[in-house]
């Protein structure tokens, strides 16, 4: 590992690449964002089941918005 | 539109077909049995090597199992055009002694070494890689494979005027007015006619590599969507296509910000988001479906890297769960991606209200 954080991590007695600890925590960020649409299309579609399949659309491209974020963060730490 | 030439279809078709065979066998090619030679040295699986290799570039197409077809390499050197077949720098630290220089495949790129067999960089840098790769060649079959598709749609259109649509085309057809219904027309309004070409081609092309990539077996398995250059240059597309149609209003938009006395901070701001939006979705696709190939593939690692037989059944069973995922993600990233683009071209043509 390399960088100033990187050597800190390593003399504490972390192995591997602290590139993937940035990953998980973009992980964390697409969980919480992603679960958070869930919840609130679930909350719509159960005070007006008839519009459904709108709220079910929206849901799908914003949930997939919020994984493009988080992906960006991943492709970071690819990159590093 | 040429229609004259559309309506010899079949002719065409073939025509298409046989060019694409043809390009591909050009140079002497043979399926060759590699020897495992560094099985006995290190018997530790590797996983990351092995999924590097199957989502990179490489400049030889494997088969099954170890046998490849090898690629011609074509560069343009500073002294000229040199093509070879990739079978005479397959092997590892082999050296082809070309007309112009010396090439080596070194991290699975073409260097220039001199003499001896090390790398000359000098030479290195004035030698351009113009090679027929894999992702080359799959999106040579990809767009082939669309435009059978699409031109013998468009001609039977033709053919069944005022007719009910049949087969291939009332296959395609749910799909193409969706991408106009609900795609271009709540996006661009009236004048979406002009740009449901651009749309159309971007959406089907994303879609078919997207899918051809999650096949396992010989002619699909590359990974061409999850290349960034090939999304850097479809973003490149839509960056282009948005501020040449800009009108009057979009660029005041970005010029002129609204209480004048913000505009030091507003006009660098509105200047980054021009770039950022399709950086943006290039990077959204590439990212989606490179870490889609990547999980798919450390999931069949696991099985190697825990070496008994019966870690398969749930390896398996995850890998087709996440299969199912995988083309969920292969439709919704081509429509976002389209449904993106056609927002940004929405508002660059936008009337004031």
């Amino acid at each position: 590992m390399t960088g100033m954080i990187g050597t800190l991590a390593q003399a504490v007695g972390m192995h591997g690449n602290i590139a993937a600890l940035g990953a998980g925590l973009a992980a964390i960020g697409a969980g919480i964002g992603i679960g958070q649409i869930g919840g609130k299309a679930v909350e719509a579609i159960a005070r007006q089941p008839e519009a459904i399949s709108k709220i079910q659309t929206n849901m799908i491209i914003a949930a997939a918005l919020v994984e493009g974020v988080a992906l960006f963060a991943v492709v970071v730490a690819m990159i590093g | 539109m040429a229609s004259g030439s559309i309506l010899k279809l079949k002719f065409f078709n073939i025509l298409l077909i046989c060019a694409f065979f043809l390009t591909a066998s050009l140079f002497p090619t043979s399926v060759s049995a590699q020897e495992k030679t560094s099985e006995s040295k290190d018997k530790k699986f590797d996983p990351k090597d092995v999924i590097l290799e199957h989502i990179g570039d490489s400049h030889s197409w494997p088969v099954i199992g170890k046998t490849t077809l090898p690629l011609p390499v074509i560069l343009y050197t500073d002294k000229g055009f040199e093509v070879f077949s990739s079978k005479k720098i397959e092997a590892e630290g082999s050296v082809y002694a070309g007309e112009k220089y010396s090439y080596k495949l070194e991290g699975g790129k073409v260097k220039a070494v001199d003499a001896s067999g090390a790398i000359d960089v000098a030479a290195s840098k004035k030698v351009w890689d113009f090679s027929i790769t894999r992702n080359v060649v799959s999106m040579f079959m990809s767009m082939s494979i669309l435009l059978i598709v699409f031109l013998s749609i468009s001609s039977s259109y033709k053919k069944r005027e005022g007719k009910a649509p049949k087969g291939l085309q009332s296959f395609l057809e749910p799909l193409i007015v969706f991408v106009r219904d609900d795609i271009a027309i709540p996006n661009m309004g009236i004048k979406y006619a002009r740009f449901m070409p651009l749309l159309l081609t971007v959406f089907f092309f994303i879609l078919i590599n997207n899918l051809l990539g999650m096949i396992p077996i010989f002619p699909g398995g590359f990974n061409l969507t999850g290349n960034i250059a090939v999304t850097a240059v479809l973003s490149v597309i839509i960056l282009f296509v948005v501020n040449l149609n800009g009108n009057k209003h979009y660029w005041k938009h970005i010029f002129v910000p609204n209480p004048w006395w913000l505009f030091i901070i507003m006009i660098p701001v509105e200047i980054v988001s021009i770039f950022s939006k399709p950086i943006a979705l290039m990077i959204r696709l590439f990212a989606n479906i490179t870490a889609g190939h990547i999980v798919i593939l450390s999931l069949i690692s696991l099985i190697f890297i825990f070496g008994t037989l019966w870690v398969s059944p749930v390896s398996i069973v995850f890998v087709v769960f996440m299969d199912c995922i995988e083309l969920l993600v292969a439709f919704l990233q081509a429509y976002i991606f389209t449904l993106l683009s056609s927002l940004f071209i929405g508002m660059a043509i936008e009337e004031h209200h």
